[in-house]
């Protein structure tokens, strides 16, 4: 049984359709990655995920749990964490006690879940910044503090939100190194969602494409990319020459 | 955000030098009554009184990010529900302070029922803590029971006998009360903060729906911030109601009673641990001096207080953002720690 099962998920706003019938698995220690041009509805399928929207129609079930339409801290407790897009980081508390809050979901003491934070600020490479507060990080720092924060709560599944855009290649080099570590080390799932081909292509083991909110192709990196229809739509003929669609 | 939410370095905190500061000010506090007359002593309980009021308001505010600017209605549920116990039916102060407790505990719970499932947040949770409080102080007027608009008035307290029973005796047994809870709820507050209420509080300030995706049941936890900030606000409402012995709706419910309230955290620090009592003593002190120093002077200033505060105000919010606590922590050598 795959690790997420997204079944004929739909869900509308004001009668625009965000996403339409979308279905595919995240296998468990995998990398799955969601693709599609702007307005395609991936972010609109991490809230369906996350608990932050409930779904109109279809079924989200994680470990065999049915989690669609839970509210967020409970899909938290099921063992996903998530990554936002615009970074949300708890700006005036230092970047420690924002893992610690992270943490003490899966720690009973504050004094296990600061253990347990620095361990994971170590991971993450951001342990000289500890006592910082959170808002003088740089935008990969504070992508990197999602991570850490997330991470921290102990799931199984991780949902990134494109974590690499307006990050320099050099940042996102290293960014997709550690989320690789953290899936090989600490046998976490991982969807995310990512326009930077470059990260998807280094890190993906599946990927899935989005179109006007529907899923018009998913498999392998290798073959989706050559798909027709996501050359066609979304790709274009460049991505194969690894440049940024 | 700004340079006050500063680098926290662990190796530059002194906690050698905090602790002998906070004990050299305790000793002073428990000798104060000896020292000074009456008039001081008076102007010290007052200022004790905001710190405590300030302390139950940053509770929800300074921890927890939810603006209340209608603390007056939990003052005046507690002042009449242990006033009206006692002049009805003799019941003291001690039995007392639980039905307030218990009453404001109760009506905060509506009030954030009513607010949180509702998703009102922000200025429109302001006003209804405004409205809530309005309701009362309209709503009082017409409880004949508990005297109207003509006031609630307690036998005033025979100043020589000490009446621990009856919480009736001299100045310095209300400075020693509220002394204690001023006391109590710094205690608390620094436990708090410490544990994983302050920090999914803290958390919850700052952004919602990131801490609600790590977990964090934030309903439940503003419930028990504003639970817990209008708990403690009623027992300042008992204090105030056997302190003063005169009890007017217009007066305990208005909103003027709400904004003391807010100032002196605001002035001292909000959602630090000592800001809302040193911002509490610069407010009264500052004001009550000033007032006394031109009355010695034989200039007679109606007014001037609240000039002060206007000023005050005004100079803090622009100059010092974050209250006069965070830079005033520093400069005694408590390190940069932010509470």
């Amino acid at each position: 049984m795959a690790l997420l099962e997204v079944d004929e998920v739909s869900k509308s706003f004001r009668g625009l359709r965000a996403v339409a019938r979308a279905s595919f698995d995240v296998e468990r220690h995998t990398i799955a990655a969601l693709i599609g041009p702007n307005g395609a509805g991936k972010t609109t399928l991490f809230n369906l995920i996350a608990g932050v929207y409930r779904p109109d129609g279809g079924q989200i079930r994680f470990g065999g749990q049915a989690i669609g339409g839970s509210p967020a801290h409970r899909v938290c407790a099921a063992g996903v964490a998530r990554t936002f897009q615009l970074v949300k980081p708890f700006a005036e508390l230092s970047v420690l006690d924002n893992v610690v809050v992270g943490a003490l979901h899966s720690e009973r003491t504050v004094a296990g879940a600061r253990v347990r934070a620095r361990a994971v600020l170590q991971r993450l490479g951001l342990a000289s910044k500890e006592p910082m507060s959170a808002s003088q990080l740089t935008l990969a720092e504070r992508r990197r503090l999602e991570v850490a924060r997330a991470v921290a709560t102990r799931p199984s599944l991780l949902l990134l939100d494109e974590m690499m855009a307006g990050l320099r290649p050099g940042e996102i080099d290293e960014l997709v190194e550690v989320l690789r570590s953290l899936q090989r080390d600490e046998g976490i799932t991982i969807l995310l969602t990512e326009h930077v081909m470059r990260a998807v292509m280094a890190l993906a083991d599946q990927i899935v494409v989005l179109h006007h909110g529907e899923v018009i192709a998913r498999g392998a990196p290798a073959s989706v990319v050559r798909d027709p229809a996501v050359l066609d739509s979304y790709l274009g003929e460049d991505a194969l020459a690894g440049a940024e669609p | 955000m700004t340079l006050d939410t500063m680098t926290l370095d662990a190796t530059t905190r002194a906690p050698g030098r905090r602790r002998a500061l906070i004990a050299a000010v305790g000793v002073a506090a428990i000798a104060l009554p000896f020292l000074v007359n009456n008039y001081v002593l008076s102007v010290v309980t007052l200022a004790l009184y905001l710190a405590y009021v300030g302390q139950a308001w940053n509770v929800m505010m300074g921890f927890a990010g939810q603006l209340s600017l209608g603390h007056s209605l939990y003052v005046g549920l507690g002042a009449y529900a242990s006033a009206g116990l006692f002049f009805h039916y003799g019941i003291g102060p001690w039995l007392g302070v639980w039905v307030a407790i218990l009453l404001c505990a109760a009506v905060g719970a509506f009030m954030g029922v009513l607010a949180f499932r509702l998703r009102i947040s922000g200025v429109q949770l302001s006003l209804l803590t405004v409205a809530f409080a309005e309701l009362a102080r309209i709503g009082f007027d017409h409880i004949g029971w508990l005297g109207g608009p003509g006031g609630l008035f307690l036998r005033v307290a025979d100043r020589g006998r000490v009446d621990l029973l009856g919480f009736r005796g001299p100045p310095a047994l209300y400075y020693y009360a509220a002394l204690a809870l001023t006391a109590g709820a710094l205690g608390l507050c620094a436990l708090l903060l410490r544990r994983r209420a302050g920090f999914y509080w803290r958390a919850i300030r700052e952004d919602e729906v990131a801490a609600e995706s790590l977990g964090i049941n934030v309903f439940r936890w503003k419930m028990k911030a504003v639970i817990l900030s209008a708990a403690m606000t009623a027992i300042a409402g008992v204090f105030f109601a056997f302190y003063y012995n005169s009890l007017f709706p217009e007066q305990i419910f208005s909103f003027g009673r709400s904004i003391e309230i807010v100032l002196g955290p605001v002035v001292g620090g909000v959602g630090t641990l000592f800001g809302p009592i040193v911002g509490a003593g610069a407010l009264v002190l500052l004001g009550d001096g000033t007032t006394e120093v031109m009355n010695r002077l034989g200039f007679d200033v109606p007014g001037v207080k609240q000039v002060i505060h206007g000023v005050l105000l005004l100079v803090i919010t622009i100059y010092l953002p974050n209250g006069v606590w965070p830079p005033l922590a520093r400069a005694l050598g408590f390190g940069p720690k932010r509470i």
